[in-house]
Order: structure tokens, then sequence, then C-alpha cells
């Protein structure tokens, strides 16, 4: 540096638009902040307020019946654990093999197709239409006849869950490697034969990823759960008989009560169900990251 | 049929008749006027300059451009006789008969078991006893035995590029197909790796009937008992460039003297 | 020689063929059954109001009078509210992970939006009527709604946003740096005139997903009768958030009209959600 007087400076002049280009750079900063804050903050409460609720006098808040008086302190969101679980499972039975055939047909059938296009499309659109509207077309076409019970809610999930098990499987359909198929193809496999043992098997970590993510999503819905589900504080291990409960609609039936122990049920709910759904979408990640690096 | 075969020996049974086999990929003419035959337990080399249309002719062999949207065929191809895009013929059953090697080695993300295993299961062998044999058959053939016994178990995934490639052969075979068709079957892989693959071919040759595409003159010369050279013409109607069939003979013949001055120059390295 | 091509009849292979065209059809299907199975609910009332339905503000089941302005207004204010907030969050932290962020520091952020899609409505109302309304003053209003609904729609802004940014062609970036622009001015010059159309189609998505946002809206936005104002402060109510409330002591006519409800909120987010998502896809190409 001492010496050569006339050394070409290449060190950051100060100007203004150097200054605003950093602040820019600062706000983007911020912004992953206002959304790190939010979340932050309801875990926080879950935890403050939930993880004594849930983990008091463990496992009786996982285990014990709901009391059917919400006045009333104590645990027990067990019927409310199998409800969620029973319904969830149920919506997961519809929505993914027909999720994952209807993807087959988009991506292995009708590449091109307007038929194709046009589904693909819709499907993107309905994962738009709120799950409420999905909760009363429900209750139109299946309570009103039939009456309460947790296959209601399964079909209810089914229907938010369909578009984003087929558009998550057919990108992971795109990422199959075509001599893949053509290899299948050149040893005289039928095009069925090549999609269920060739193509869906090398598919399989990112679409079981996918449907685990749409599945956790699905786990937390209450709305179609409102109009389809009923209520019930005991134990319910019927698909489709009787009303049922869920830990989405305990949280909703108790946010508002006005008694604190059911606020505390509440707070104990909705720990409870983020675990669930976070465990889902973990596994969901550590699945397809595994696939990625393999 | 302007290129009539004049020499007079003892021609072996033709497998494949083609004449007049045009292919379109939708609007576009990708190869005109191929009329050719390819004789049983031959080794058959289309070469010439890339997008001259070899491998798309070669695709034609076992119906592998139906799966491409929009392909079409026009002229005959007959396989012993019988029209391959009749309409009693089923894709399928042409590709069991007629095995394709691709250009980049294409594994199943399975065992090696499994690869070999694959085309006898989708044709219902499932007796285990039967397929362990056929496994080390065809391992065996494709002169593959000796390096995987030990691992069959294992990802295919997971062996080199020329083992791969000999792989594919080796699952090719086994399903007993009657013709192996190859589409440059050695432009991914080391001169190593692709002396062995062409040493593996001389080997199956006196079982199957071989057609290779590929773009190394010198690979056509040392394997090939014929050769068919292919060039890509510009259509003066449409503009687009359209592969042709220039010449086929005999390989020494057409090495050593082409009838044609396209053929001599490709050959000698005065264009391509 | 003759030799037999024929193979197998391939009854197998069609008839899977026709269950993977059946199973893509059921969206289209499933659509179609919501709009008409619905709209024939929603007759009774629509025949006795009218298009008063869509512009009278009195909602009072008890005499049989649903005019539903009060919630179309406070479905889309709040909705507004929440794309206002949403919004250049989401465009701050696409930016963040595309363009600043160090390359280890990208899964992770990708990672946290998942968690937070992940949440369940109903605990975020939970939490925004037990902790923000209480806490911080907000009470139950349009404002804690629509604070509530942009936490919760900016996930899939955010990742619309990526996705759209990221088509920026490297050249392009790289020729404005070439000319010595800054980080900014790169974003302005080259990101910018890529992604606009494309971050204007996220943006509209976020608004249908909030328009149709139902558990967490109707617990902090007041359940009121709701009302037609701009006071941001005041307590009001949305077509979804009615329609939970209320359905559970809703009579014969009164379900007909929260019905109705929903077969608007239907029509609104379909047409937002297919020009949304027309304007996403064409901007990706």
């Amino acid at each position: 540096m001492i010496g050569t007087v006339t050394a070409t400076d290449l060190r950051p002049r100060r100007s203004w638009r150097r200054v605003k280009s950093s602040i820019m750079t600062c706000l983007m900063g911020a912004a992953l902040v206002a959304i790190v804050i939010p979340l932050a903050a309801v875990l926080w409460a879950l935890f403050d307020k939930g993880a004594g609720v849930a983990f008091r006098s463990f496992p009786d808040f996982f285990t014990a019946e709901i009391p059917v008086v919400s006045r009333r302190a104590g645990p027990g969101m067990g019927p409310a654990i199998v409800g969620t679980l029973l319904v969830t499972t149920g919506a997961a039975l519809l929505a993914v093999p027909l999720g994952i055939l209807g993807a087959v047909y988009l991506h292995e059938y009708g590449r091109g197709s307007r038929f194709a296009g046009l589904v693909r499309f819709m499907a993107m659109v309905m994962t738009g239409v709120p799950s409420i509207v999905m909760g009363l077309f429900v209750y139109v076409i299946w309570t009103m006849r039939f009456g309460y019970s947790a296959f209601g809610g399964s079909l209810g999930l089914a229907c938010l869950m369909l578009p984003i098990v087929i558009g998550s499987t057919e990108q992971m359909l795109r990422l199959v490697p075509n001599p893949l198929r053509e290899a299948s193809y050149a040893l005289g496999a039928s095009k069925a034969r090549t999609i269920l043992t060739i193509v869906l098997p090398a598919a399989s970590p990112g679409i079981v990823s996918g449907c685990l993510l749409a599945i956790a999503r699905a786990a937390g819905e209450t709305a179609p759960l409102l109009f389809t589900v009923g209520a019930a504080s005991a134990y319910n291990p019927h698909l489709f008989e009787e009303a049922n409960t869920a830990l989405s609609a305990q949280i909703f039936g108790n946010a508002t009560a006005s008694f604190v122990a059911a606020q505390d049920r509440a707070w104990g709910a909705a720990l409870t169900l983020v675990m669930l759904t976070f465990v889902a979408t973990l596994a969901a990640r550590l699945l397809f990251s595994r696939k990625r690096s393999a | 049929m302007t290129h009539v075969e004049t020499f007079s020996e003892v021609l072996a049974p033709v497998v494949f008749d083609l004449s007049s086999l045009e292919v379109f990929y939708g609007s576009f003419r990708a190869v005109r006027d191929v009329t050719l035959q390819i004789r049983a337990h031959e080794i058959t080399a289309f070469i010439g300059p890339s997008g001259c249309g070899k491998t798309t002719v070669l695709r034609c062999l076992n119906r592998m451009n139906d799966l491409i949207a929009g392909a079409r065929v026009g002229g005959r191809v007959t396989y012993h006789g019988v029209d391959l895009y009749g309409t009693q013929v089923s894709a399928p059953e042409v590709r069991r008969r007629i095995g394709m090697v691709f250009q980049k080695p294409n594994p199943f993300p399975k065992s090696i078991y499994d690869n070999i295993a694959f085309g006898p299961r989708i044709n219902g062998i499932r007796d285990r006893v039967k397929l362990d044999e056929i496994v080390e058959k065809s391992l065996r053939a494709a002169a593959l035995w000796d390096e995987v016994k030990d691992r069959l178990r294992s990802s295919a995934l997971g062996m080199s590029g020329g083992q791969q490639q000999r792989l594919c052969i080796a699952r090719t075979i086994a399903i007993e197909p009657e013709v192996v068709l190859m589409d440059e079957p050695c432009s991914a892989l080391d001169p190593i790796a692709s002396a062995r693959i062409e040493e593996l071919m001389r080997e199956l040759k006196n079982r199957y009937t071989i057609v290779i595409v590929t773009h190394n003159m010198q690979q056509a010369a040392r394997v090939s008992d014929r050769t068919a050279f292919f060039t890509a013409e510009l259509d003066s109607q449409s503009d687009q460039r359209t592969g042709v069939l220039v010449e086929t003979g005999t390989t020494a013949k057409l090495f050593s003297n082409p009838r044609e001055e396209r053929t001599e120059n490709y050959i000698t390295g005065r264009f391509g | 020689m003759a030799i037999d091509l024929r193979g197998k009849r391939a009854h197998a292979d069609t008839a899977f063929r026709w269950l993977a065209f059946a199973s893509a059809a059921i969206v289209l299907l499933v659509l179609a059954l919501i709009a008409l199975t619905m709209a024939g609910r929603a007759v009774p009332v629509l025949d006795r109001m009218g298009l008063e339905f869509f512009t009278s503000r009195r909602w009072s089941p008890a005499d049989g009078r649903f005019g539903a302005l009060p919630f179309l207004w406070g479905t889309l204010y709040t909705a507004a509210i929440a794309v206002a907030l949403a919004v250049p969050v989401s465009l701050g932290v696409a930016l963040f992970v595309t363009q600043v962020a160090p390359r280890w520091l990208r899964a992770p952020i990708v990672y946290l939006l998942d968690l937070l899609a992940v949440v369940p409505s109903v605990v975020f109302g939970l939490w925004g009527v037990m902790v923000l309304s209480q806490h911080f003053g907000l009470g139950r209003s349009f404002l804690t709604a629509g604070v509530i609904l942009a936490i919760m729609i900016t996930p899939i802004i955010t990742s619309l946003a990526r996705e759209v940014i990221e088509t920026t062609p490297e050249s392009e970036k790289e020729a404005a740096l070439a000319l010595g622009a800054t980080r900014w001015e790169m974003i302005v010059g080259a990101v910018w005139p890529h992604s606009k159309a494309g971050l204007v189609g996220a943006t509209m998505l976020g608004l249908g997903r909030a328009m149709g946002e139902t558990i967490a809206a109707a617990l902090v936005i007041g359940s009121s009768l709701g009302q037609v104002t701009l006071d941001a402060f005041a307590p009001g109510n949305s077509m979804p958030a009615v329609i939970a409330n209320e359905w559970g002591e809703a009579d014969e006519l009164h379900k007909s009209a929260l019905i109705a409800l929903a077969v608007t909120l239907f029509v609104i987010t379909i047409v937002v959600n297919m020009g949304a998502r027309a304007i996403v896809e064409r901007s990706k190409r």
C-alpha cells in the first residue's frame, strides 16, 4: 500500500446507491425476522400454556375421556386423538390412491392432452377452495343422508388432500428419468407394468413425502369437520358409526369457552396437534432429503 | 431400389426387410426412403453423421418410436415376413423378441439381481430356482458374472459405467430375444470398457442378430459384417434436414470400395 | 416362417389406464358436484331475498331476513389487510432466500416456512384469541383477523414468489452486476421485470386463501352481526366465520342462507384462483 501512489483504488466508494442497496438487504433480513417472530410466539405460547396441561399427570391427558361438563378441570383428550387419527387415516385411504393414480394419468398417459391440462389446472384451483366449502359440500351429499360419523370428516379432508397429492406426485413423476421407462418398455413390459414396477417405485420417496405433508396439513383442519363429524366426549373407534370428535374441533370448541379448565384443554390439545403435524412434516422432509443424497 | 447387392455369396435368412421406410415426428420428416435388409446372425452397423436418422430407423425395428408423441411410420417394415406395424401386432410382444440396449446405461434403481429378473418376471417366470438360473446365465453371457456374483443383492447404481452397460446387455438377453438392437452402446464409456463391449458383441453374434448404431467408424469396421451409411439431406420443399440411406454393403466392401462419393467422403473424414 | 406377434390381449393394461383416467376425472367431478349440489341448496334463500341477499345490511335469522353485505365486506376487508401485511414480508423473504442468503441457510429457511404452513389454522386462531387480542390491545377486530390471516398466507405467497423469482435468467442478473449495479439495482433492473406478473399472481392466490380461511377468522374477528366500516379496530364478521359460528343453531332457511354464503365464497375463490394460477403458470414459462 505504501509507496505506490497511483495504485488503483478498488475499495467500495460510499455512495447513496450502495447505502440504499444495504438498507434494502437489511429490510429483506427484517422480513425473515418478521416471520420468525409469530412462529416463535405461537410455539412459545403452546409450550407455556399447553405443556403443563398435557404432561402434568402423564399420560392421563392423552388417554382419558373428555369431561362432559366443560367447566370441570382435568384431563382428557384421548377420544379426540383417536378421532383425529381415524378421520385423517380415512381421508388418506381415500385421497392418496386416487391422487397418485390421477397424477399417473396426468403425467404418464395424458401428457399434452387437453383433458390432462384441464385437470391439472383445476386441481391447482381446487387447492384454493376454502375448507369450509368442502365441509358444507360433504354435509349436503353425505351427512344429511347418513348422519354424523368420522367418515364424513374423512370425505371432507380427502377433498382437500386430493389436489395436493396430485400436484406433488406429478412433480415427483417428472423427476423419474425417461430412460428408465424406455428400458422397461424395451423388455416388453406393458405400460401399466412399467408404471407400477418401475416408475412409481423410483419416485416413491418423493411421493410418500408429499403425501405425508398433505396428511399433516389435513390433520389440522377444522372447518370440514364442524358439519360432518358431530360432537362426542367418549371414545368412538368406529369410522362409519355415530358422532365423533377430533383435536381441532376440540380446540375450536374450547377456545371461546369462558372456563379456564376448557381453555387449558384447548392449549393441551393444540400442543398435541402441533406435535403430530410437526412429526409428520419432519418425517416427510427427512425422507425426501435422504432420497436426494442417495 | 438403386443399390442392389450384386455379389453371389450364400446369404443368411432375412430377419428385417425395410422398404421405403419413412418416419415423421409431427409434420417433420426425420427419415425417408430407407430400403434395406438385415440378416440373421450378423452384426449390421448403422453409421452416419448426427441427425441422419440412424437411431430413428433403429427405433422402428422394435417399435420404440410408438412412445414418442406424434411419431408416425410410413413404408413397410417386416420381421420374418410379418408386418411390424400391422394392426394385429402388439408392441410389447415385438419388444419381447427384439431387445434393445441404449446409449447411456439405464439400469433400474434396483438390485443387480432384480434388474436381470425383471424381464423374465414380466413373462410370468416366478420360480426362484429358474430365475436364479437365468440370472447366472445372462450375467455369464455378458461377461459380468465373475465381477458381481458376490453382490447380486446390492444396487445396480453402484456399478461402474462399463459394468452398468454390460448389465443392461445381460438384462436384454435374459428374455432370450432373437435380435439385439444397440443404440451407440459405447458412447458413454471409456476405451477399455468399450473394447469389452465390442468383444461381447462378437461373442453374442453366434446366438443373436445384432444391429448397432455407432458414430465411431472404427468400431463399425471392427465389429460389423454389414454396414448401412446414412446421411442428412436438405429437403428443398420444407427447408428441413431429412435422413436418407446412402448405401449398404458388406463392411469390408463399404469401407474399402464404396460405391457412392458421399460415403467415401465420410469414411475418409472429409465430411461429417 | 409365420410368427405370431399378436401377444396377449392387454386387458389389465386397458383397465389400469381407465382407472387412472377416472381418478383424474374425479377432480372435475368434485368441483362440478360442489357447484351443483350447493347451488341447489342455496335456492330457497335467494328466492326469498333476491339480489338483496348481496346488498342488504340486515342479517336477522329470527325474522328470516338475510342480507350478507357486512360479511362480504368483512371477508374482503380482512383479506385486503392480510395481503397488505403479508406481501411485503413474503417478497422480502423470497428475495432474501434467492438473492442474499448463503447456500447453507436456504434449506433451513424453507423448512421454517414449511413449519409455518403446517401449523393448523385453529392453533393460530387459539393464539389469536387468547394472546394477540388480549395482550396487544387489538381486541377481536378486522385488524386482528387480518394479522392472523397474514401470518397464515405468508408461506404460500413466499413459496410462489420464490418459484417465480428463480425463473430470472442468471445471465441477466450477471449482466446487471457486471455493469456495476448494486444488489438492489440488480433486483430492480433484472429480477423485477421478469417476476412482476408472477408476483401479482402469487398475491392474488394469497388473497384467495385469506378470503376462504375460516377457523382462525371465526375465532378472532369478533362475531358481531358484522358492520361495513373502514375502522380496522372495529369488530366485524366474515362469510366463513358466520358459517362456522351460526351453523349449530340454524334452522332450514338459515342453513340455506349459510350455504348461499358458501356458494358465494366458492365462486369468488374459484375466480380469483383461476386468474392467479393462469398468471403464475404463464410467467413461469
